[in-house]
């Protein structure tokens, strides 16, 4: 009955492998893991919230909330029971129940894509054989949200957002998915789990650190995070695609988008830094440690950096990272042919070589281009 | 399958983040492209030309302090030219060095907002707003010293300045000048060759030469497309003449050279202020005047370098206690005249950041 301890507080101990053929499960493996896993990704929002907000008051030299709880860690929870009570505004012009199904469709994805995260060995809601196609396809469906709320909302700013938005995921979706598909190479495997396991000697991120860069920038690009928050420009489009939205409406929204963070440091944590590995700890903290280190750069550039302009988001899209990913994936590719059981530790220096040629040789060939337009 | 599509209109403003106040841009958009564009000013009038007709000639510096309400020494220091000019006052020599130190100041405090304001437009989160805010704030907090305000100082005064510097003044300007210009090195670090914001910037919302001088264009838009033109050189007023500094300018006209030219305005100001400190004189601040001045009754027209371009504030007397008209010429809406031009064609995320290089002040465009 090792299922029962899975529990986050109880999972100190080691816990023996759930076992593969998961249908057969009885049926409080299901009941158990839900549970956890909507806890998991509500607390981690509000923990990915936090970090973001003293990060970004860190960044610009100043103390972001202080005053609720110790060190304002309850901020989050007064935010939350504060925009409960707001008054849920809807547009005359707004296209009612698309306006209304939006927040959810944007929401209950982030959640899916956790069924087949391991938070140690074996300790996952669905050992999917194919996961990390489930990941990228269940992660898809937020946009389809996002592009209802744009055009339901019956504003043009929102409207421009979404548009961006669609824009940016179709087209962000082949380098996420090609560095995806490099690391599936070097694993032999779709499922997530395994995937980790195969991280035992070396995380891939060492192995091959062109992925991860590719995966960490097209990522922050999918899920819009600075420098690509096209979609809700504040300093453009007051607030983007969710611009007409209030009350608990926008609080889903405001998951969505920090879930879809979440979803997006887990699989970079999971699949190049070795998922739940680690010594001394507990395996379900390293995960969370990783998750929220990876957070935290996401924070670091959006502190950082200037936003792109959409015809810009495109440029390097198409132009620089999607020939530089398939480079990446003919070289993994072949090196997996050579040495089909496991990669030689050699390889980490040439790696490294070959990453940083890509990306001087990509950033010498692409050039952004003009972006004004005769009219 | 051919769609049809359609161009669209979208308000910007009055109430938008990146408007800098409450302005309003009327575009007509195609998908993101602009094709159209449409300025509305007027949201912010207050009718501070006709105000001033009914204070006395002193009255009139509290209303100049809210037209561009980040450089109000700059506001004041125009006027009180313009009626020194027009009463044939001669200034204390110590009062032309505090006024010059304080417009200065002012232009680093107004340059600083400027600049912050732009690269939030440009989509940097609000650290390098937050950063220049935090440099101002040691400006700010000298002038604090001197005229006890923060924002809207109502320091200078015709014939003078309303009181001597305290003593404390000069110690904690001279450690401010170091540390602004540390703090100055370090964003140039951190943003003059920033991949992305040359990208988002350089080659973006050009004005050229001809179409800058054509516009009357001033301050650093009229400089950033490459005219040497500073009403410090150009009409030395003050003692400007006795300073050694350089006029910065760009080379192309663009974004990226307007940001520039106000970065390295705000270097060349700290060694204004420097000097000015060097040879401060002794004596009286003020001059001997009547409570209520009756400048005799004609016209004239004084003009600063101020932050934003050239601040004119063109006077007229009948003689009595009171101006019989006050026009300013405010630098902010002149410089907006070109906009137009500059934005059709770039997409609506450039708009923002041409738009943001103007740097203006809606208190000054619609008075």
């Amino acid at each position: 009955m090792a299922i029962l301890d899975t529990g986050l507080a109880g999972a100190v101990r080691r816990l023996d492998a759930v076992p593969p053929d998961w249908p057969g499960h009885p049926w409080w493996h299901w009941l158990v893991f839900t549970v956890v896993l909507i806890v998991f990704v509500l607390v981690m929002v509000i923990v990915v919230i936090y970090v973001e907000r003293r990060g970004i008051a860190w960044f610009a030299a100043r103390r972001g909330p202080n005053r609720t709880g110790p060190f304002g860690v309850l901020q989050a929870i007064a935010d939350a029971i504060k925009v409960l009570l707001k008054e849920n505004i809807t547009p005359i012009t707004a296209d009612k129940v698309v306006y209304w199904m939006a927040p959810v469709a944007v929401f209950a994805p982030v959640i899916m894509v956790f069924a087949v995260v391991p938070f140690q060995d074996g300790a996952l809601l669905a050992d999917l054989n194919v996961a990390v196609l489930f990941v990228v396809a269940i992660g898809a469906i937020s946009t389809i949200g996002v592009f209802m709320a744009g055009w339901s909302s019956g504003n043009k700013y929102s409207m421009l957002g979404a548009m961006r938005m669609v824009a940016a995921v179709v087209s962000y979706e082949i380098p996420v998915v090609l560095a995806l598909a490099s690391v599936v190479l070097l694993a032999g495997s779709l499922s997530l789990n395994d995937i980790v396991i195969a991280q035992e000697r070396v995380p891939f991120i060492i192995l091959q650190p062109l992925g991860f860069l590719l995966l960490f920038v097209a990522g922050c690009a999918e899920i819009n995070r600075s420098p690509f928050d096209l979609m809700e420009a504040d300093s453009e489009l007051t607030a983007g695609f969710h611009t007409e939205y209030s009350g608990m409406k926008f609080a889903m929204f405001y998951l969505g988008e920090y879930g879809e963070a979440v979803v997006m440091a887990t699989l970079i944590s999971t699949v190049f830094l070795g998922g739940w590995q680690g010594p001394v700890l507990p395996p379900w903290l390293w995960l969370i440690i990783k998750i929220v280190a990876v957070f935290f750069l996401m924070v670091w550039t959006r502190a950082t950096l200037p936003r792109v302009r959409i015809d810009q988001l495109m440029a390097v899209a198409w132009k620089f990272m999607f020939p530089v990913a398939l480079v990446n994936l003919l070289v993994i590719a072949a090196e997996t042919l050579a040495w089909p059981d496991a990669l030689p530790l050699w390889l980490i220096p040439v790696n490294l070589g070959i990453t940083g040629a890509l990306i001087l040789l990509g950033s010498k060939l692409y050039r952004i281009g003009w972006g004004r337009v005769e009219v | 399958m051919e769609l049809r599509t359609e161009p669209f209109a979208l308000n910007i403003g009055p109430v938008h983040p990146s408007t800098h106040g409450v302005f309003r841009m009327r575009t007509v958009l195609d998908g993101e492209v602009v094709l159209d564009l449409d300025p509305v000013f007027g949201y912010l009038h207050r009718g501070i030309e006709k105000l001033a007709e009914e204070r006395t000639w002193d009255g009139v510096i509290p209303l100049t302090d809210r037209l561009d309400y980040v450089a109000s020494m700059s506001n004041n220091l125009a006027y009180v030219l313009a009626v020194e000019k027009l009463a044939d006052i001669t200034v204390p020599e110590r009062a032309e060095y505090l006024r010059v130190i304080m417009a200065e100041l002012q232009r680093i405090a107004a340059h600083l907002i400027s600049v912050g304001s732009f690269l939030n437009d440009c989509g940097a989160y609000f650290t390098p707003f937050l950063y220049m805010y935090r440099e101002r704030e040691n400006i700010v907090d000298l002038f604090d010293m001197v005229c006890g305000q923060r924002l809207l100082y109502n320091y200078m005064r015709i014939g003078g300045v309303s009181q001597d510097i305290p003593d404390e003044f000069l110690p904690a300007l001279s450690k401010t000048i170091p540390r602004l210009r540390s703090r100055i090195e370090e964003y140039e670090w951190l943003l003059k060759e920033n991949e992305i914001l040359l990208a988002r910037t350089k080659g973006v919302g050009i004005l050229p030469r001809e179409t800058a001088i054509a516009v009357a264009a001033s301050g650093p838009v009229l400089r950033g497309s490459g005219v040497k033109w500073d009403i410090r050189r150009a009409d030395p007023y003050l003692v400007y003449d006795r300073f050694d500094f350089e006029i910065p300018t760009g080379q192309s006209g663009d974004t990226y050279d307007r940001y520039r030219v106000r970065v390295e305005e705000m270097k060349q100001s700290l060694r204004i202020v420097e000097q000015a400190v060097e040879q401060l004189p002794a004596g009286p601040i003020r001059a001997e005047l009547p409570h209520l001045i009756r400048p005799p009754a004609g016209e004239a027209y004084g003009h600063i370098e101020a932050p934003t371009g050239e601040l004119g504030f063109y006077v007229v007397s009948d003689g009595s206690i009171a101006p019989y008209r006050c026009h300013i010429r405010a630098p902010s809406l002149m410089n907006l005249t070109a906009l137009k031009d500059m934005i059709v064609g770039w997409k609506i995320q450039d708009l923002i950041v041409i738009f943001g290089s103007f740097a203006i002040t809606m208190g000054e465009v619609d008075r």
